[in-house]
């Protein structure tokens, strides 16, 4: 193997026989490798082996509510754009055991948390998912008091990015400046290279940990023709978004309409089954649940993932401060693209557009944005006879 | 009646009201006092009088049958009691009891409202003054209407 | 220390104020009780059955325990409110923001209570009577529903009995044995001497009251940013992580419970925000 720099920046190229390497290296560093695999029609993150787990020749057909698979005319491995699920159950998972405690006496005593699991290794986390990584990152580690297993579970995660190749149907990372191309946040950042029958992956060396597991795979040097043709590939993905937002004084023009007609438009088609906040990588709202075994000796409480669409969520008093779905939509939606920014700096949505293809009845955040943008304070013109 | 003028138009209800006006108005007051547990008016009576309160403290409330009779308002020193003897047909819709020995000046409806009638101007400074009176009784009874340290207060 | 997770806490004394309302005295199991600020609240846990924000009414500079005044209007609170001196609770805390008791030094005060809003309220009247020369004139007004309902009886009348404070107290209706004031609190406003350039105002009680009491208060010339209010919402973990305590852009838990009224007073008129 010839000595290629890999330090930070650098880049190299990898065969199938380099990424199906690279999978057991890490297997054998103890890390847990997940990645992409098509499982009831759709392509999820579970844990893989070899490079027969991930999706070859696969790719998916996403529009406001609507997600099909279907097959390419190629192999590429990573042929497609997000599916249903984030990296987010798994670094902020969907059910966690904060604490037991047991009776003793008179009162009880509590129960340190279980430690952590198994280091993760992540293959294929795309740029938009880095960014929704930095953002919960932000909500879990930059207050004032730590989220500890979220802590946990990001020490030693190793992160190889996927430059998108296919611009999804509901993607609109470019307008959310969060991708097509990863940046930074990644361990080693991958392009698949398809053309005239060979099939390669451009490397990209983004810390010093990922240069190092580079080291001791089969590589070889990146041609200034390979880091064009990569180039490429990444421009054509971002001129082929599915959707755009304007995201131009997006913060003002939530917050000061409230009221707006659009909210009852959209209520009348919400359901608010809460899918958008699950399938949504950074929405990180959760409640908690105490309980007991039936002789009363034990209690355990467990934290597990919420929505502000539900009619509970916001329970005070004998009743919900967000009662009508017009309030609850509001709501995920001021919070995402408005209030996130007072709270945590940037944006809390990264263009994905999960929340608007696995939405039943195919709300389009986009559509909703650019609705209220058409006619900002619509609400004060229509009391006054719509002049 | 100099001593009645003074006192009356020193009494807060009628700040900046015009001299001219005050002797109007002291034509038609008295002075009155009421000592602890007596009552200056009752329902269903002729609201023949307001009153200016100088000096204590009157109840207002009124006697649900079978029950307690139940106080839904204070007055004190510088605030009024009674605005039915305003609107048509002229009868109080509650109880007022000195809650302790309360010093008021009564001021006779029928003759204030003669006054007004013949000269405008007087009714409507008397208008000024009380319709912001009424208007925030409103506002507090509405408050109290939603009963907030009700069952639904949860400061806990 | 573990955010998530609570630490034990003895309760040492429980006192009965009213038919719903509770008032107990926690000390730690080990070591010693955090320091508080006036305004802050604790998460009480109860064994397997719950936990609740509640907010210290006890004097912060006093000695190794909490103090919280609990009203039964739930499963955890009513659990809380039927403890025994003895049993065990989870604490975790303290969390939020704190009352301006200390910075509102030089000023006039008006502090505003309705109901059970005068427990969130005592520590920093507590603390401004400990250090009432630092202060110019002082108010405190106090509503509730009915006589019965009156908090920490004793203790209004000893400072009712002080002369360097005005003290008014009002209920919503009473039958005629009581003499006092009644009506509504925003109503005793007009009757209390304090200089509106100069004022700090302390409002703690249901939303509705204080949003009337913002009012008047506004109406007697005092200016918005000189305004806290207590606000509550649906939390779980207290510490700005679960996003249930959200109210416009603010998590209640930690840029609250104690809000300028300036502001939130443009989200508090929005319905359901």
């Amino acid at each position: 193997m010839a000595e290629l720099d890999l330090s930070v920046g650098a880049k190299a190229t990898l065969s199938h026989l380099g990424l199906q390497a690279l999978i057991e290296a890490l297997a054998a560093r103890n890390y847990q490798v997940l990645g992409p695999t098509v499982r009831d029609g759709a392509i999820v993150y579970d844990a893989i082996t070899t490079l027969d787990d991930l999706p070859a020749g696969w790719t998916d057909r996403q529009d406001a509510g609507k997600y099909r698979l279907e097959r390419r005319t190629d192999k590429a491995l990573f042929g497609y754009a997000v599916g249903p699920q984030s990296w987010k159950r798994f670094l902020h998972p969907p059910i966690e055991r904060l604490w037991q405690a047991r009776r003793e006496g008179d009162g009880f005593a509590l129960g340190c948390p279980e430690p952590a699991a198994r280091k993760f290794a992540f293959l294929g986390v795309r740029a938009c998912e880095l960014h929704a990584i930095g953002i919960q990152d932000r909500v879990f580690l930059g207050g004032p008091y730590l989220d500890t297993g979220y802590q946990q579970r990001r020490l030693d995660n190793f992160l190889i990015a996927v430059n998108c190749g296919e611009a999804g149907g509901t993607c609109f990372c470019a307008s959310m400046s969060t991708g097509p191309k990863a940046e930074a946040g990644f361990d080693l950042a991958l392009t698949e290279l398809l053309d005239n029958g060979r099939h390669s992956f451009l490397v990209e060396v983004g810390t010093v940990l990922g240069g190092e597991v580079l080291a001791v795979l089969p590589h070889g040097p990146a041609s200034p023709e390979a880091i064009a043709t990569a180039d490429a590939v990444v421009a054509r993905t971002a001129r082929h978004m599915g959707r755009h937002l304007d995201t131009n004084g997006i913060k003002e023009l939530l917050q000061e309409n409230p009221e707006h007609p659009r909210w009852d438009d959209v209520a009348a088609r919400c359901l608010t089954c809460a899918n958008c906040t699950m399938v949504c990588p950074t929405c990180f709202c959760t409640t908690v649940e105490d309980h007991s075994d039936l002789a009363g000796h034990t209690a355990e409480r467990v934290r597990r993932w919420d929505s502000c669409f539900t009619l509970d969520f916001s329970y005070i008093h004998g009743g919900s401060v967000r009662k009508e779905n017009r309030s609850r939509y509001r709501q995920w939606m001021t919070h995402k693209l408005a209030s996130w920014i007072d709270q945590f700096g940037t944006s809390g949505c990264v263009g994905c557009g999960r929340c608007i293809t696995w939405c039943p009845v195919g709300i389009d955040i986009t559509a909703e944005a650019a609705a209220i943008r058409e006619n900002p304070r619509a609400s004060r013109e229509a009391e006054h006879g719509g002049a | 009646m100099e001593g009645l003028e003074r006192i009356v138009l020193a009494h807060p209800f009628f700040a900046g009201l015009e001299a001219e006006l005050g002797q109007l108005v002291s034509g038609c007051a008295r002075n009155l006092r009421f000592d602890s547990g007596k009552y200056l008016f009752h329902e269903g009576d002729a609201a023949n009088e307001f009153y200016l309160i100088r000096q204590g403290s009157v109840a207002l409330e009124i006697l649900p049958p079978g029950q307690p009779a139940v106080v839904f308002a204070t007055e004190r020193e510088g605030d009024i009691v009674g605005t039915s003897w305003l609107v048509p047909p002229y009868r109080w819709r509650f109880d007022a009891r000195a809650v302790e020995l309360t010093r008021a000046i009564g001021i006779d409806a029928r003759c204030l409202r003669d006054k007004c009638e013949a000269d405008h101007h007087l009714g409507y400074e008397m208008m000024k003054r009380f319709l912001p009176v009424v208007v925030q009784r409103l506002d507090e009874a509405r408050l109290q209407i939603l009963d907030v340290y009700g069952k639904q207060d949860k400061r806990s | 220390m573990d955010p998530f997770i609570p630490h034990t806490y003895r309760v040492d004394r429980v006192r009965r104020e009213t038919r719903d309302v509770t008032t107990l005295e926690l000390a730690p199991m080990t070591g010693e009780r955090p320091a508080f600020q006036p305004g802050q609240f604790n998460m009480l846990y109860v064994f397997g059955i719950g936990e609740v924000a509640i907010s210290m009414s006890g004097d912060p500079a006093h000695a190794n325990s909490y103090v919280h005044t609990v009203r039964n209007v739930g499963a955890v609170s009513g659990a809380i409110a039927a403890l025994q001196a003895g049993a065990m609770l989870g604490l975790r805390g303290p969390f939020g923001t704190a009352w301006p008791a200390e910075a509102a030094a030089g000023n006039d005060i008006v502090i505003v209570a309705g109901g059970l809003g005068l427990a969130p309220l005592r520590p920093a009247i507590y603390h401004v009577l400990a250090h009432r020369e630092r202060y110019g004139r002082v108010a405190i007004l106090y509503g509730t529903r009915s006589p019965r309902d009156i908090l920490y009886h004793g203790e209004i009348e000893r400072w009712r009995r002080r002369l360097d404070v005005d003290i008014a107290v009002t209920v919503d209706h009473a039958d005629p044995t009581w003499h006092g004031n009644v009506g509504v609190v925003p109503k005793l406003i007009q009757r209390i001497d304090f200089d509106p350039r100069n004022t700090v105002a302390m409002i703690c009680g249901p939303e509705v009251m204080m949003r009337f009491t913002a009012t008047a208060l506004l109406g007697a010339g005092l200016s918005s940013d000189c305004i806290y209010l207590s606000m509550e919402r649906n939390m779980k973990c207290g510490i700005g992580l679960c996003g249930h305590c959200q109210f416009g852009p603010y998590f209640v838990c930690k840029d609250g419970p104690v809000m300028r009224y300036d502001r939130i007073a443009d989200i508090l008129v929005v319905r359901e925000i």
